[in-house]
């Protein structure tokens, strides 16, 4: 029987580049066609809440905004033991039991993946609430999803272009389009925050 | 300089000062002041949100059967309560009745969620303030069995094999060197005083409670379709009811049923079996340390929850007690009304905002979230780097809100003092249950230990609560009405021009409204005001105190440079500053730093 692998998509949607996570999983569904024993899953804030979905899983390919100290808009594939640690090199998202935290459980418990795999994004701009991604992240998402293609072939799980149903996707509400379209105006909803968390004021 | 506030505390901030930043192992981000004196007693006590807060804003102009799915990413821990809370705000504001069946598994949902919670915030959160690990290694796994049969006996994992079992896999995961879970510990302060078999027995039951959890959280996945971040619908709930289907997408048949049943089951007996034992085995130890009541004696909020009916939430009908109690008369019971602009205000000139004119208090509805960042003249570093703050000028992200005029504590032990005072038969048998099992009067109930015991059997009520109302939902779909959702409204034509309407919960860690205000179909204005909004508010106009800084007040420090005390009283709040505040830290460092100046 084929591995079963599990593609999580972690991070906050409302902040911005934090949420390219979640993104790339909803771009996968759209964009290849997926065999059943590859699972789909929007992992979002979720810290404990994920473990479950680990446990079900041989292989683990996790798609995350996280600093790595690159350049804007660069990706960085870390794999197997390495994943961990560089998943909590440096918290930026809100999901405070952080997903090493998850990660470090999972192995408490025995029953994390065999497999890891970490397709991070190093993000443009996380600190502005209600935003989308930046073009810069935005424009790594293809990139993502070729690494991904060629190691689920390499995992034994080749997939072909196509469409997959995903029910474990963002309510339509707050997928990609409808979010960053819906956005309010600057004038209607301020969006900086202070000295501390603006980018260049200081 | 010492004050004495109008909620009955006396602060000295001549002491030496202690920072606590960021207070770890709770959901988002928040700081903590306190100066002690000279024999290490807490005299002034200075909570922050250092994160800004501006869900609100984004929610302008968008479809008010949406804001659900926004309200759900806000945070880590409650997705679903948000959720719930903002479908009951919207069904408020446009006069939307839910069915039978909707309340059920809505009350299911909420109730597996605040079992979920406290399990997880107990065992994975808390426990560490109280439990050693490292300890545990020392333990002898004949003599743990020993205490594990006399303080559970129900509980069929407890021989002398099984725990030497867990010692063993404890001690390779320590000299691995992936303390991970176990680090930021002060694991040799003399604030610990279990022995190392309760230590042991404690530590194991985490590792238990980790397991137990996986499954709990599942019922959110069959009833909301998916986990995390579960559907919800306004109207009802989105799972269509066919119990002669098989394995149909999304509707929830009879196999699903009886595996929503055993989860129930299961959470029952481990909560009854393992949670509250562990409570009373460890609240035994530690019954001389009744610090951190605070609020709790003097001044209490809950908005109630659980109807056992659809769509009516009067007082007597709910399960999670209503009412407001202050200035300790607990004689004396009062009704909440949220729409009441008189009543639930938020101030802010000790926050990070302004309204334009000082004292000024604004009902939810009226709500303004505008920004103003200023530290005050006595703060010490720069507005990028605060070494210390000035808490006689603004200071936190976190506005104030008040119950007419009084800073009020909220959570389970708010909800437990509001059910003692009223004569709520079932909370009523618990605590007098409890404190006949530990010992102690009545006011050991208003401490640290009182609020993390309130939890524990606010979890032992809900599991109760929970297999009731899936027998109710049982009963309903045998008798032939499988509907779950109200869509007669769906259409924004049918709605009125303007409307406005409130959506109240009880969170786990405590009261949870959200005020809507819907103008021509779309959302005008949203106010949250969220458990820890209440619990950590900065100092309001008139110089009251919040439920944080109140509980600091007068403990004593083994330490003052190992905050295990400070720690220890603010898990017991469960609280969570992703959703009252936003914004991550500047540098995203994970390690408390401590100060002492």
């Amino acid at each position: 029987m084929a591995d079963r692998i599990l593609i999580l998509g972690i991070g906050n949607v409302l902040w911005a580049d934090e949420g390219f996570g979640v993104r790339c999983v909803e771009a996968m569904a759209e964009t290849y066609a997926l065999p059943a024993n590859v699972r789909l899953l929007d992992g979002g804030t979720q810290g404990l809440y994920l473990l479950p979905f680990l446990e079900e899983a041989d292989a683990l390919m996790v798609f995350d905004a996280v600093d790595y100290g690159l350049a804007p808009g660069t990706l960085k594939i870390v794999e197997g033991d390495e994943v961990p640690a560089f998943m909590g090199a440096k918290k930026m998202s809100l999901h405070q039991t952080g997903f090493q935290d998850v990660i470090a459980t999972a192995q408490l418990l025995d029953v994390c993946p065999k497999r890891l795999m970490l397709i991070g994004c190093q993000p443009v701009e996380l600190e502005d609430y209600g935003g989308g991604l930046r073009p810069q992240t935005a424009a790594c998402i293809p990139e993502a999803l070729e690494i991904a293609r060629q190691k689920l072939a390499a995992w034994g799980s080749p997939v072909e272009p196509g469409r997959t149903s995903a029910p474990d996707l963002a309510d339509a509400s707050i997928r990609r389009d409808a979010y960053e379209s819906g956005r309010p105006s600057e004038k209607d909803a301020c969006r900086i925050g202070d000295d501390r968390f603006l980018p260049g004021a200081r | 300089m010492t004050i004495n506030t109008p909620n009955g505390f006396t602060l000295d901030n001549t002491g030496k000062r202690i920072v606590v930043d960021p207070v770890c192992r709770i959901e988002g981000h928040m700081r903590c002041e306190v100066n002690v004196d000279d024999q290490g007693v807490i005299r002034n006590a200075v909570s922050t949100g250092t994160m800004w807060r501006g869900l609100e804003v984004i929610l302008k102009g968008r479809d008010p059967r949406d804001a659900w799915a926004f309200t759900e990413r806000i945070c880590g821990v409650c997705t679903g309560t948000h959720a719930l809370t903002s479908v009951r705000a919207v069904e408020d504001a446009l006069g939307i009745t839910i069915p039978d069946n909707a309340n059920s598994i809505r009350n299911i949902m909420q109730l597996n969620l605040q079992i979920h919670d406290h399990i997880v915030h107990f065992y994975h959160l808390h426990a560490l303030d109280w439990v050693n690990p490292v300890n545990a290694l020392k333990a002898d796994p004949k003599a743990t069995s020993e205490l594990q049969q006399m303080v559970g006996p129900n509980h069929p994992l407890s021989s002398p094999g099984y725990f030497r079992d867990v010692q063993n896999r404890l001690k390779k995961f320590v000299e691995s060197g992936q303390l991970g879970l176990f680090k930021n510990g002060y694991w040799d302060n003399p604030a610990y005083l279990l022995p190392p078999e309760a230590d042991l027995m404690a530590t194991t039951h985490y590792l238990e409670a980790l397991d137990l959890q996986k499954e709990v959280v599942k019922i959110h996945t069959i009833f909301g379709g998916k986990n995390p971040h579960p559907n919800w619908l306004v109207g009802g709930v989105p799972c269509p009811i066919n119990v002669d289907g098989v394995g149909a997408v999304g509707a929830i048949n009879m196999e699903r049923l009886n595996y929503v049943s055993r989860i129930i089951d299961q959470c029952t007996e481990f909560v009854a079996n393992v949670y509250i034992p562990d409570v009373i085995a460890i609240g035994g130890f530690y019954k001389g340390w009744l610090y951190g009541g605070g609020l709790s004696g003097k001044s209490v909020l809950a908005y109630g929850d659980i109807p056992e009916n659809a769509n009516d939430f009067s007082a007597d009908q709910l399960h999670l007690p209503r009412g407001a109690i202050i200035n300790g008369n607990l004689n004396e019971v009062h009704d909440v009304d949220p729409r009441d602009p008189e009543q639930i205000q938020e101030f802010v000139d000790h926050s990070w905002y302004t309204y334009g004119e000082p004292g000024k208090g604004l009902h939810p509805w009226d709500g303004v979230t505008e920004p103003k960042y200023e530290l005050g003249p006595n703060a010490k570093g720069t507005r990028t780097n605060i070494e210390e703050l000035d808490e006689a000028a603004k200071y936190s992200w976190i506005k104030a809100p008040r119950w007419k005029g009084n800073a009020m504590e909220v959570g389970p032990l708010a909800r437990y003092v509001v059910g003692y005072a009223k004569g709520h038969e079932d909370i009523k048998n618990q605590v007098d249950g409890l404190l006949r099992a530990l010992d102690v009067p009545v006011n050991a109930l208003f401490s640290t230990l009182g609020r993390t015991a309130a939890r524990a059997l606010e979890a032992e009520y809900c599991t109760r609560l929970q297999k009731h109302f899936f027998d109710k939902m049982m009963t309903n779909i045998k008798n032939g009405d499988s509907n779950t959702a109200n869509v007669a409204k769906w259409d924004p034509s049918t709605w009125p021009k303007e409307a406005k309407g409130v959506g109240m919960t009880e969170a786990p860690r405590g009261a949870l409204g959200h005020w809507v205000k819907i103008k021509d179909g779309r959302i005008e204005n949203y106010q949250c005001v969220v458990p820890t909004t209440w619990n950590g508010s900065p100092r309001d106009s008139a110089g009251n105190i919040g439920a944080f800084e109140a509980s600091l007040m007068n403990t004593p420090m083994a330490r003052p440079e190992e905050p295990v005390e400070i720690l220890r009283t603010l898990h017991s709040f469960d609280p969570c500053l992703a959703c009252s505040t936003h914004v991550m830290s500047p540098d995203g460092s994970e390690l408390t730093r401590v100060k002492v100046r």
